[in-house]
């Protein structure tokens, strides 16, 4: 019995229809730690090189963490990791929610799906019992419809991760959905479960999860909580949630702008966090175990839909990016990415994409069946989703990705096909947040935010800079961060209420019975970093310094308005961010990890 | 007085059910606990809490009478008397009497109160 833990290791095989479960090897718990870690070491030791993303030798990876299921604040996340088909990478995606606990009810770590099913199958989980059942009467549905569908035939108490249709469609950015709008968004995980034709996991367990001290847990928990609750940024997180940064960021410069041709929208008076809990936020919505639910669920009466959020990427997105000015309108679009199962943020990007191909005259009305996009028509974004969701036309092309429709568009398109790796970059334009732009630039599964949110230290010692520190600053919230999806946990009672990350060290030994020191923690973190950059280098031919480079629009256009008109970071100031970052991560001057850092993390295994 | 709950206030964090597990059964598993968290999903999109009102019928129609009331004046089931028939279950009104299959007896609140602290939205109070 490995304190923390559900104990096993659930592997599914769609294409034999088999099921197998195993005992968790507590080296893995000890080497990875659980979410992420997990999936990163069973995607890299399991998966050969090469092989395609949307076929059988594909897996895909639910993991919980050490915390998940506990009363530890924030211990909500649950990873999905895959090879991923936007970009041929590494993928992982965090969802914030109730799954992972379920997990450990059930006695689940990791759930490894495997192969594809010959016809679309859910997988169901009750305790021991580990059943792949018809879903006939749920493929088609949309993922909201379908969860609710579930719950009504399964019951309130069971768990679910479920794809709409852009999922089943193979949507290269579909998400996996799960308690009513939450999403593991990015990089494809979706698509993966659509390309197994899995429809959804059900999960119930009943089981105790056991812990090394339960009166020293039970005193460290309290006092995260309590730390929490006392919290003098408690208040204004609960009541707005992500949509607090809305104004903040555009006040920084970095609120993404007519597909980030600016970094100022020029009417937010629609758009703040403020206007969006009076108009429409019914319900403050918590993931489990959170003290400061930041989901605000919402009814807009304008379009008669209920949806969680919009969250602050989605007012991004589906707001200033494509230059939607009301937030009812972005809730609406929100309701149609989440029931269709696609990612706000890649939908959004590639959206905004071809509005301004279609500006510049790069693609016309005959592209389009007849469809004009202009910035600010939010019929027109209704319309692109829908159609991005059944692979229509126009929508068959950005559904693949803004990489692909770039090079489908030509024009010169690519110039501002907004990406990194064949990811489509995340809610902060960065042409005057260096670290920022460091961040997206290497993080692991392309342009993501969420490994190292460093916008805020641009801000804090001078934006203009380009010094070590900024790369070091970078590399640190690497760790952090995704150590915190290892343990399965959320970051953002640390980042937006200050708990300390200190007490993660107390709270993993009286879980576990082990005690680690933080610098302990974060060299797993390290070692997870190293690894799913090995995978990288070990898919593509001649990995390195290029795959990390911004798209030029960061490198070249000067932002159009607002606190950053006229900056950008230069090519030159791009190779010597990664130059500083390379050097202080022990990789070669080319981004590759070397045989030494490899060595120094227990990563032998790994022969790049 | 009793446990009660402003529905309104709910978030289904779930905090009050670890809570409860952890300190009436030292265990960490929500489905041993003693209140319900009924979400309603997609529409309206709120949380409705079930919390025991000490009415006294779970006691009433025990037929061992192995519900009586602690110091604090909560019912609580006397798992030694406990024949597991489950009138108790059957006939509580807010279905608040709870059943999981480590458990011989039933068992419901017995109004410790630590659920209220641990609501960090002041739905819970004792009154």
């Amino acid at each position: 019995m490995l304190n923390g833990y559900g104990g096993r290791v659930l592997r599914v095989n769609l294409t034999q229809g088999r099921v197998e479960k195993s005992e968790l090897d507590p080296d893995l718990a000890r080497d990875y730690l659980g979410g992420r870690g997990f999936a990163a070491s069973v995607l890299y030791s399991e998966l050969e090189k090469g092989i395609d993303p949307l076929g059988e030798a594909n897996k895909l990876i639910v993991a919980a963490g050490p915390i998940s299921g506990l009363l530890i604040p924030g211990a909500g996340k649950t990873t999905f990791a895959a090879m991923s088909p936007a970009t041929g990478g590494y993928a992982d995606s965090n969802v914030g929610g109730l799954f992972s606990a379920e997990m450990k009810y059930a006695g689940y770590d990791l759930i490894i799906v495997e192969g594809v099913s010959p016809e679309p199958v859910y997988i169901y989980i009750d305790d021991d019992t580990v059943e792949l059942r018809d879903a006939e009467d749920y493929w088609g549905k949309g993922a909201i419809t379908a969860e609710t569908a579930l719950k009504k035939q399964l019951g309130d108490d069971f768990q679910i991760a479920v794809i709409g249709p852009g999922g089943e469609n193979l949507v290269k950015f579909a998400c996996i959905c799960h308690d009513f709008g939450r999403q593991a968004g990015r990089a494809g995980v979706g698509t993966v479960m659509g390309s197994k034709k899995l429809k959804a996991i059900a999960i119930r367990g009943s089981k105790s999860i056991p812990v090394a001290d339960v009166d020293e847990f039970r005193r460290v928990g309290r006092e995260m909580y309590d730390y929490c609750k006392a919290s003098d940024a408690w208040d204004v997180w609960v009541r707005l949630g992500t949509a607090g940064v809305n104004v903040p960021s555009n006040e920084w410069g970095s609120f993404p702008t007519r597909n980030f041709q600016s970094g100022h929208f020029d009417d937010m008076d629609k758009m703040t966090g403020e206007y969006m809990r009076e108009q429409i936020v019914v319900t403050d919505k918590a993931c489990f175990a959170c003290p400061c639910a930041c989901g605000k669920y919402s009814y807009s009466k304008k379009w008669d839909v209920h949806v969680e959020g919009p969250e602050y990427e989605t007012a991004a997105f589906l707001g200033a990016d494509v230059a939607i000015r009301d937030i009812e309108d972005v809730a609406y679009a929100n309701y149609l990415c989440d029931e269709l199962g696609i990612d706000t943020i890649s939908a959004g990007n590639a959206i905004a994409f071809a509005t301004e191909c279609f500006e510049k005259g790069i693609i016309g009305v005959q592209d389009t069946d007849g469809l004009a996009l202009s910035f600010g028509d939010s019929e027109a974004v209704f319309e692109l989703i829908k159609r991005i969701a059944s692979r229509e036309g126009i929508g068959d092309v950005l559904a693949e990705g803004v990489r692909h429709a770039a090079q489908v568009f030509g024009g010169g398109s690519s110039h501002f096909a907004m990406e990194i790796k064949g990811l489509e970059i995340s809610g902060y334009d960065s042409r005057n947040a260096p670290a920022m732009m460091l961040a997206y630039m290497t993080a692991d599964i392309g342009a993501h935010h969420n490994r190292a949110w460093a916008i805020t230290y641009d801000i804090q010692v001078g934006r203009d800079a380009i010094t070590p520190d900024k790369a070091a600053k970078v590399i640190e919230l690497q760790h952090i961060r995704p150590l915190i999806d290892c343990l399965g946990g959320c970051r953002l009672q640390w980042v937006e209420l200050g708990m300390p990350l200190d007490y993660y060290v107390p709270a993993m030994k009286s879980i576990t019975g082990i005690d680690r020191s933080w610098e302990d923690l974060m060299l797993a973190a390290e070692r997870v970093w190293n690894l799913t950059r090995a995978f990288w280098v070990r898919e593509m031919e001649g990995f390195g310094r290029e795959w990390d480079y911004p798209p030029p629009r960061w490198y070249t256009d000067p932002v159009q308005s607002g606190p950053t008109e006229g900056k950008f970071v230069t090519k030159e100031n791009v190779d010597k961010l990664l130059d500083m970052y390379y050097e202080q991560r022990g990789w070669t001057e080319n981004g590759i990890p070397t045989r030494e850092k490899l060595d120094q993390l227990g990563l032998d295994f790994v022969t790049i | 007085m009793h446990l009660r709950a402003d529905s309104s206030k709910c978030t289904g964090c779930r905090l009050c059910q670890l809570a409860c597990s952890l300190y009436h059964f030292q265990e960490n598993n929500p489905k041993k606990s003693c209140l319900a968290i009924d979400p309603k999903f997609p529409d309206p999109g709120v949380f409705e809490v079930r919390t025991c009102t000490q009415c006294g019928e779970c006691a009433e129609v025990c037929p061992v009478e192995a519900i009586i009331q602690n110091e604090k004046g909560a019912y609580y089931i006397d798992s030694e008397e406990c024949i597991a028939c489950l009138e108790c279950v059957d006939v509580c009104p807010e279905n608040v009497v709870f059943t999981h299959p480590d458990q011989e007896a039933p068992f419901e609140c017995n109004l410790c109160g630590e659920c209220v602290h641990f609501c960090a939205y002041g739905a819970l109070y004792v009154e």
